[in-house]
């Protein structure tokens, strides 16, 4: 008990301070940089909870693709000499009512958790109840392709959805690029791409005329 | 303090929310950093959903994390592409040069 505190306290200070060094630090790429410890402290807290297989998803997906995707995004369009410029230049208006109304937010959370407290029979109307005998992985399986078949399937489909939109936002036609063109490939015929020539004796053909 | 339940990291969560939306509003410097204060956000949601299936013995919110981590992927593919188009049109992604529709 005394581990998992110690544990839970190390990940999630971590967490914490790494959430607030993205959106404070000066430049764009440490601000990924904060975010992919952050992810994988998160994950490391997963983990430790018993959620093995999304802590290992949260580390696979979020620090093996998303942040690797910002990575490159921040290191394509050159942002770094776009300095961080909170409180100096240009006096914005909507930090006031921003910090208010987070704080609110905030406040309101820490409301709902600190008068919270469980119902008396609330393991016992759980609907799938977790089973301690089988791995967190076998767990998911069981319910992920038996009872939540359709929203798998469904977000497989917007994974799919997302991948066309990306491209077809960030596709370009380049001049002066030469590229295979099937249509016209495939399209020859014999007549416009043979010819037969009659070659006289010690002259010769001369072909791209 | 050294017995950890679910208020623990429900307040964890609380904090890792409050702070992505302190990033939305607060920021003046370009719009890659108001997509990861999003991910924050979500991350956040995924801390509570996580804790709350573990602590209540059920296995739904795992499910439901999941889809969250999938339309998370989703929104910043999506995100980053726009970001992209919009660095080509216009050359920068300040979040002071965003005002086409300002009106």
């Amino acid at each position: 008990m005394l581990a998992h505190a110690v544990f839970f306290y190390f990940f999630s200070f971590i967490a914490i301070f790494s959430a607030l060094m993205v959106i404070t630090s000066k430049s764009t790429i440490h601000s990924v940089f904060f975010l992919i410890l952050d992810f994988i402290s998160v994950g490391c807290l997963f983990i430790m909870v018993g959620a093995e297989f999304l802590g290992m998803i949260l580390l696979i997906v979020y620090v093996g693709a998303v942040a690797v995707l910002f990575l490159f995004v921040v290191m394509m369009l050159n942002v770094a000499e776009q300095k961080q410029s909170w409180f100096v230049g240009k006096k914005s208006t909507h930090i006031p009512s921003g910090l208010i109304v987070s704080i609110l937010i905030f406040l309101e959370l820490l409301v709902v958790i600190g008068g919270w407290k469980y119902k008396e029979n609330i393991f016992s109307s759980a609907s799938l109840v977790i089973n301690k005998e089988t791995s967190n992985t076998h767990a998911i399986g069981n319910v992920l392709y038996t009872d939540f078949i359709l929203y798998f399937q469904i977000s497989g489909v917007i994974l799919l959805l997302s991948m066309i939109g990306a491209i077809l936002l960030t596709y370009r036609k380049r001049e002066g690029v030469k590229k295979q063109s099937y249509i016209t490939q495939v399209s020859r015929e014999r007549q416009t791409s043979i010819e037969i020539k009659e070659v006289d004796f010690d002259k010769g053909v001369k072909i791209d005329d | 303090m050294i017995d950890i339940g679910l208020g623990h990291y429900l307040t964890l969560g609380a904090i890792v929310f409050f702070l992505g939306v302190i990033g939305i509003f607060l920021n003046r410097k370009n719009v890659i950093v108001i997509l990861m204060s999003i991910e924050l956000i979500l991350l956040a949601v995924n801390i509570n959903l996580i804790s709350f299936s573990i602590f209540s013995g059920d296995i739904v919110g795992q499910i439901f994390t999941m889809l969250i981590l999938t339309i998370a992927a989703a929104e910043a593919a999506i995100g980053l592409a726009i970001i992209v188009v919009f660095y080509r049109q216009k050359g920068s992604i300040r979040v002071e040069d965003i005002h086409g529709m300002k009106g």
